[in-house]
């Protein structure tokens, strides 16, 4: 059907147009100025905007996506294809994802709790022991691991463990030979060489200790600030009180850096599940070494994506990696959450 | 038809114009790892002399970064270089997914190079459907290293040694009472025989049909004598490329090496130059022939200049003389079968105490069988050669069932 200008629907939307021209122009103008006040603040905070659109918002719903797809990166973009939950489904009945995820949650903790456990008391000694000076000292030694290059680390340790000419298996057969620990350390030079990183039993441990050594200063550091923080008066109350040494420490200042032992915790926790350079150096990259004992879900996800250039099935392994550590971290907050953030106070 | 026509005229008349006209703009990147840089530093030059119209620039990223590098340049479709080198471990992975250029089809021509290729390393670069996508630029022919002092200290005679498995196993329990180990990784032996005994032409891990062969005798063979020799304490569980590697070839505590004939070079260079005159090279024990790394040249499908890449990689890969200058600079083994006439090849080695080792590897690379890469050879190396063997050498798992659930997790993932 032909729009004529008789044409009752053609002339509607013209009609008020032509009515109202003076008025609206004068509209326009304040519009503008109100558009302008308006995008001001974004225009300002754009930078960011951009950043995290890019290089967060983005990545993010394009792995979702891709999670979906089957797609090998080096057949190039227009590949994928559609696979609906294929990825998840393979994902959650894959041995090594599961093998993965427990070598985490052992890790995660046997490298997370030592950390916390050697953290405070060094921290409540360090603040109420020493002098500043020395407190400070202390600190800034006990912080160089934490911002020392982890592959490096990784590689020294790696050299550390190393089965025959390792300087741990030669410490350990000297003192074994120390008439004191002979007893009780006779079995080491029968043992020998003891291969830290090439047996599945060991792996886990070795790669634990190395985490441990590198994040307590970090800790540390945190518990100190936290202790700093309590206030002298309470301490000299417990003491009029008869609290002796220990109780102070129990009963005024751990319950006072709570907070400050929930926000370690919280890092460590998050810290730990995405754990990959440690485990994948120590392992010299050998997916995940003997029997993928130092598989972490994070290395394998790596392992999937740019080594077998799965890059669908491993964004569907870092959704789920990513609700594991959402539940974690959850289960920490409900459990210690309330007192943990000051909620009580 | 008047279409046709016209833009046949036009097209011919482009060509025409653009043939009259040297072509400044002629200018290619090559991206790959060291020590190809030492290589291109002096071969850009020559190549230079005979084709002044095409400038070559070069990008060099360490091993591993460069294939990640690749992958992503082949994703996005851009960033690649004009002419990429690829490690033969990644050349399965990558050439039948499309991004590479078909060198087989004209302009290129590749085909005509084909006899003078060494057969094995022609047949590594040909995608599944049977074009040529990678032009091999250096080869690795298996040969075993060995310490001529300690062989001696016990007499041996390395022919009869190599004769067959036994006898070297026999060799390292001889050694076993002089504290020497036979070989740092028994490792090493499983992966060799995986990679040797098998038919012209099967894959690696799958057959023609994609069909799995890792529970096949093959992997059982390969395994059960790897777990022989660990399991008699014959072999230092030493990986390769770490410290401990090197000490054993400086100390002489490790009696033999299987590797590629590029390991001469690294060995003879920084690993263990103290040593030079004390090794020998023989061929692998029991009669396998078989070969350790190789690299290709490709041209990636979004290379605007790819004609001049293919000129580029027909001067390195076609001409004798950068393949022997490779040979002589970098111990990189060449790949086309007309150089082993070359004078190069008779020259003793001092470092294998004057021994005529090219003529050894020449031999050994001509009699490799050829193992066509498969799609899931990544993944398979990882579970099959890493995962399954360090289980059943380290955590003594069985074999049978070890290759069972490597085989069960490969097929998951190889769809």
């Amino acid at each position: 059907m032909a729009i004529t200008p008789h044409d009752p629907v053609g002339q509607s939307p013209h009609g008020p147009e032509t009515a109202s021209e003076k008025p609206r122009r004068v509209r326009g103008h304040a519009a503008r100025r109100r558009w302008i006040k308006t995008l001001t603040p974004w225009l300002f905070i754009s930078p960011f905007i951009i950043i995290f659109s890019v290089f967060t918002a983005f990545p993010l719903v394009f792995s979702g996506y891709l999670s979906f797809q089957e797609w090998n990166p080096v057949a190039g973009l227009s590949s994928m294809e559609f696979v609906g939950w294929d990825n998840y489904a393979l994902a959650l009945d894959d041995p090594w994802m599961w093998k993965s995820l427990y070598n985490t949650a052992w890790l995660a903790i046997v490298s997370g709790i030592p950390q916390h456990l050697i953290a405070i008391p060094v921290a409540y000694l360090l603040v109420t022991a020493v002098r500043s000076g020395v407190r400070q000292f202390y600190t800034a030694t006990f912080f160089v691991p934490f911002i020392t290059s982890t592959v490096a680390i990784s590689l020294i340790f790696y050299t550390i463990y190393s089965g025959n000419s390792g300087i741990l298996n030669q410490w350990l057969v000297a003192i074994s030979k120390w008439p004191v620990f002979s007893s009780f350390l006779g079995w080491v030079e029968e043992a020998m060489p003891i291969r830290w990183l090439n047996s599945s039993d060991l792996i886990k441990p070795s790669i634990a200790f190395v985490v441990i050594w590198k994040y307590t200063g970090f800790n540390i550091v945190i518990y100190s600030a936290g202790f700093l923080t309590v206030s002298k008066d309470l301490y000299d109350a417990a003491k009029v009180d008869g609290c002796n040494a220990w109780q102070q420490f129990w009963n005024i200042a751990l319950p006072m850096i709570r907070p400050f032992a929930f926000f370690a915790v919280t890092l460590t926790i998050i810290g730990n599940l995405q754990m990959f350079e440690e485990p994948f150096v120590l392992t010299s990259g050998n997916s995940g070494g003997v029997g993928q004992s130092g598989l972490t879900a994070s290395y394998y996800l790596y392992l999937v994506g740019w080594e077998w250039l799965e890059m669908g099935a491993a964004a569907a392994i870092s959704w789920v990696l990513f609700l594991f550590i959402a539940i974690v971290t959850a289960v920490h907050f409900y459990f210690n959450g309330k007192k943990g953030l000051g909620g009580d106070r | 038809m008047k279409h046709i026509f016209t833009a046949g005229v036009l097209a011919s008349a482009l060509t025409t114009v653009m043939a009259a006209v040297p072509a400044y703009a002629q200018e290619i990147r090559v991206d790959g790892f060291p020590p190809f840089d030492t290589h291109f530093d002096k071969q850009v030059p020559i190549f230079n002399e005979t084709s002044p119209d095409i400038t070559v620039t070069y990008q060099m990223n360490s091993h591993g970064d460069h294939h990640k590098l690749l992958t992503t340049n082949l994703a996005t479709q851009s960033g690649a270089g004009d002419v990429v080198i690829v490690d033969v471990s990644f050349i399965g992975a990558f050439i039948n997914e499309g991004g590479f250029v078909n060198l087989s089809e004209a302009p290129y021509g590749a085909e005509e190079f084909k006899d003078g290729f060494v057969p094995y390393a022609w047949s590594q670069g040909q995608g599944a459907d049977g074009n040529q996508y990678g032009m091999p630029i250096d080869i690795g022919p298996g040969v075993m290293y060995y310490r001529r002092d300690v062989l001696d200290s016990v007499g041996g005679d390395i022919d009869a040694i190599i004769s067959d498995w036994e006898a070297y196993i026999d060799y390292g329990r001889q050694l076993k009472e002089q504290g020497v180990y036979l070989i740092a990784d028994a490792g090493d032996v499983a992966r060799i025989l995986v990679r040797t005994t098998l038919e012209d032409g099967e894959g690696l891990f799958f057959d023609a049909e994609g069909n799995s062969l890792v529970t096949s005798d093959r992997f059982v063979n390969a395994f059960t004598l790897a777990k022989q020799i660990r399991d008699e304490g014959l072999d230092a569980q030493i990986g390769a490329w770490t410290g401990e590697w090197y000490d054993g070839f400086k100390n002489g505590t490790v009696a033999t090496q299987l590797s590629g004939a590029w390991l001469l070079g690294h060995m003879q260079n920084w690993m263990a130059p103290d040593t030079a005159g004390l090794w020998g090279a023989s061929n692998l024990p029991g009669g396998i022939f078989g070969s350790w790394g190789g690299s290709f040249l490709a041209i990636p499908a979004q290379s605007e200049n790819p004609e001049a890449a293919w000129e580029f990689i027909k001067y390195l890969t076609t001409e004798q003389g950068p393949q022997i200058d490779s040979l002589r600079d970098l111990g990189a083994f060449p790949v086309l079968t007309s150089t082993y006439g070359d004078p190069a090849f008779d020259e003793p080695i001092d470092f294998l105490a004057g021994q005529q080792a090219r003529q050894l590897f020449a031999e050994v690379a001509q009699r490799v069988p050829a193992v066509t890469p498969m799609d899931g050879d990544l993944i398979a190396e990882d579970v099959v050669m890493n995962g399954a063997l360090a289980e059943v050498l380290n955590d003594g798992k069985d074999i049978m069932e070890a290759l069972q659930d490597a085989e069960r997790l490969l097929l998951r993932r190889v769809r």
